[in-house]
């Protein structure tokens, strides 16, 4: 017997230690019969040290996307040019915010915890998608954003809730629900630009040509030159390679961005007969490795207003704390369960 | 004072009456109040529940982690617990 709480914060030295273990085999073997007959591993189960190291890596940096995401959009919100729009893009924001908070508790879950992933967050030691570190310029990006950006992460997230770890894949099935809002709102912003005055069509159409290859760059690298991917799909981690997503992406892009009335900026991309699918130009992947090393154009505004919002919080969480503790104080001893609850 | 001071909570959710109450996930808050209020904003941000139940994770006991452990074993080999044990003549009806 053990306590839930146990596998939270003590998982890794309870049943992921390396050490020399007579059992250490068949348990190797256990866990990747598991994998092949596609079951879900579950937070107590035993699983390879490296396995649950590439979870929290994943798992934290998709989480620090999340909150990191919030930003760009946020920048936004007081301009939004109707009460309409600014109550979207309020709910959106702060959707983001959960998604964070649903995939930082999968990530404790392998037995971190929430401070120890901000730490490394505020301190640059673990990343956020390089797709943040582009500004907003313009009301349109906050469209260009939720068709896009939104509809990269889709693409790349709903083979997520398939994922070998239950508690990450849990936490993708909702969020996957509620990225469908954000995606929609999105396309429903630039299509209301693009049939709009001549400047309100140009400013979506810049909007889109800025967003696009970034979004690309969304799903990773070349899967040549990606140093996770193999191992991650012979885990079932990841179902589907970055090529791949990246080709499903521009394949449904296409005639949505017809239908929008606005251009790809790409001479290379055309329908491929042959193979049935878009070819598209070249990735500026030099860009790409730029941004991430910390380079982009807003790298540090957006650590820095991270690092600012979590110390500005500070008397927040000291105040509920204190307030829980004189609480507890003056009930000692008294029941203090929720009223109501039956047996399940 | 940091975040690691808060208690980890287990969140469950009823959807609707007459469902019972579901693991919908976990965190963290400095008491049961803030839990509630929490779990409010971070799960039933659509409607998903018109009632909410938070546990203390540290108050879950839960049996060991292995789900073919022998803890389960017992029921394993009584098929004489499930109505498809048993053969009835074809034709009778009711059962």
């Amino acid at each position: 017997m053990a306590t839930a709480a146990a596998h939270r914060t003590a998982g890794a030295p309870a049943y992921g230690a390396p050490h020399a273990d007579p059992d250490g085999d068949a348990r190797q073997r256990a866990f990747d019969a598991a994998v092949a007959a596609d079951e879900r591993v579950e937070p107590r189960d035993w699983m390879p040290d490296a396995y649950r190291a590439t979870l929290v890596r994943q798992i934290a940096q998709h989480a620090h996307s999340e909150i990191i995401g919030m930003q760009p959009e946020a920048n936004w919100i007081t301009r939004a040019p109707s009460l309409r729009r600014k109550a979207i893009l309020m709910a959106k924001v702060q959707d983001e915010a959960g998604h964070g908070l649903y995939l930082y508790s999968a990530a404790e879950t392998l037995g971190v915890s929430r401070d120890e992933l901000l730490d490394k967050l505020h301190s640059g030691r673990q990343k956020y998608s390089s797709i943040f570190n582009y500004p907003t310029l313009t009301w349109a990006d906050v469209g260009a954003i939720g068709w896009l950006v939104d509809g990269a992460a889709i693409t790349n997230q709903v083979p997520l809730c398939r994922c070998s770890y239950g508690p990450y894949a849990r936490a993708m099935v909702r969020v996957c629900k509620e990225e469908s809002f954000h995606q929609r709102q999105g396309y429903e912003l630039l299509l209301a630009l693009s049939r709009g005055t001549s400047e309100q069509h140009a400013m979506a159409q810049d909007a889109v040509d800025r967003w696009w290859w970034p979004s690309l760059m969304m799903f990773g690298p070349p899967d040549d030159a990606s140093q996770h991917s193999a191992q991650s799909m012979a885990w079932k981690i990841k179902r589907h390679s970055n090529d791949e997503l990246r080709q499903r992406f521009v394949d449904i892009c296409v005639p949505q961005a017809e239908s929008l009335g606005l251009t790809l900026p790409d001479p290379d991309l055309k329908w491929n007969e042959e193979h049935g699918r878009h070819d598209f130009g070249a990735i500026d992947w030099t860009e790409f490795w730029d941004v991430l090393k910390g380079n982009g154009p807003c790298n540090e505004q957006r650590l820095t207003q991270r690092r600012r919002a979590h110390d500005e919080g500070a008397w927040v969480r000291e105040a509920a704390a204190a307030h829980a503790a004189k609480h507890a104080a003056k009930h000692t001893g008294k029941h203090t369960g929720p009223t109501g609850v039956e047996q399940a | 004072m940091t975040d690691t001071d808060w208690p980890l909570w287990e969140v469950f959710v009823r959807s609707r009456r007459g469902l019972s109450h579901t693991h919908a996930g976990s965190l963290h808050a400095p008491d049961a109040e803030l839990a509630l209020r929490n779990a409010r904003d971070l799960y039933t941000r659509r409607g998903e529940g018109v009632s909410i139940w938070v546990v203390p994770s540290a108050a879950i006991t839960a049996s060991s982690p292995d789900e073919k452990d022998p803890f389960f074993e017992p029921a394993a080999d009584k098929p004489y617990r499930h109505p498809t044990f048993y053969e009835i003549p074809e034709g009778v009806k009711h059962l």
